[in-house]
């Protein structure tokens, strides 16, 4: 079973088709739910503490904008976990944890920066689109320079 | 269903069921899940169900309920445990909760996305139809030329 990262990190088909297809989706609910849960009055309602933007520092500088920095501790460990890549381009919904362009681009260049396998494609709008996503998502999970991270 | 006292929070795990499927309505879904008699706390919602409980019960449940209808159940995980009040609307004054919009955007795909896990299951290929090449600069250049020649 490989860790795939997706994009966006929050999407339900994606997550639905890499753990249908028998590899562990790497989304951000994963890591909210280690904050929202651990028992911790930091900072409550949500445990953000000062600690998470120095997090994300380690991949943005400290011009950025604290939001980015804030989310990249989110989607930060998630990134350092990942075997491979699904990502739907230009998604026209992104929102809550992906409401952010400027972490979504980061996040977009720290995928291709670190050269893992990646799967790129745009969302179905469609029957032959779907029929098309779903067969290179399932053909993807399933190649070789996939599975040889099992 | 044990103590939660007792069970480590980080062993608990939310997974949100939605369904896009002819043959099960939310509370059918919810008839299923108590007849598996998993120790997991289940709620109904109006796309599906949320279920709560021991990564080791929910992942097992997910299992047994995707076989009900395999191409109609979708599933992702939720930050949030059930009921939470940080994110409950009843007690934020209403309103859509964060994460409703991925959902709402996602889920008209849902359809398709079925039909397509179907087909795929019964081998079809997909049909490949040839993009339309873009313009080339010079037959552009050309068009312009004429245009402001025929003027």
């Amino acid at each position: 079973m490989s860790k795939i990262l997706i994009y966006p990190t929050n999407s339900l088909v994606l997550a639905d088709l890499v753990d249908r297809f028998g590899h562990e989706p790497l989304s951000i609910p994963q890591e909210i739910r280690k904050k929202v849960t651990s028992v911790g009055l930091d900072s409550p309602p949500l445990n953000i503490t000062p600690e998470d933007p120095k997090i994300g520092l380690k991949y943005a500088a400290v011009e950025v904008p604290s939001g980015v920095r804030g989310r990249m501790s989110l989607i930060g460990p998630l990134l350092e976990r990942a075997d491979a890549a699904v990502v739907v381009s230009d998604p026209e919904a992104t929102f809550g944890c992906m409401g952010c362009a400027r972490t979504n681009e980061l996040v977009n260049f720290l995928i291709r920066a670190k050269k893992i396998p990646m799967l790129e494609l745009p969302y179905p709008t469609n029957e032959d689109d779907a029929r098309d996503f779903v067969y290179k998502i399932a053909e993807f999970l399933q190649s070789s320079e996939v599975l040889k991270h099992e | 269903m044990e103590d939660t006292d007792d069970v480590s929070k980080k062993d608990v795990i939310t997974k949100l069921i939605i369904l896009s499927s002819r043959h099960m309505m939310p509370g059918d879904l919810l008839y299923k899940i108590y007849a598996l008699r998993k120790d997991v706390i289940v709620k109904e919602t109006c796309f599906g169900a949320e279920v709560s409980g021991k990564k080791e019960d929910v992942n097992s449940l997910i299992r047994d309920i995707r076989i009900l209808d395999p191409y109609g159940i979708f599933i992702k995980e939720r930050g949030f445990p059930i009921g939470d009040l940080r994110r409950c609307r009843a007690a934020s004054g209403g309103g859509a909760r964060p994460g409703f919009h991925q959902i709402e955007v996602e889920a008209a795909t849902l359809p398709l996305m079925s039909r397509a896990l179907s087909e795929y299951d019964m081998g079809v290929k997909p049909t490949t139809h040839e993009k339309p090449t873009k313009l080339d600069v010079d037959v552009f250049k050309k068009i312009i030329a004429d245009c402001l020649h025929s003027l």
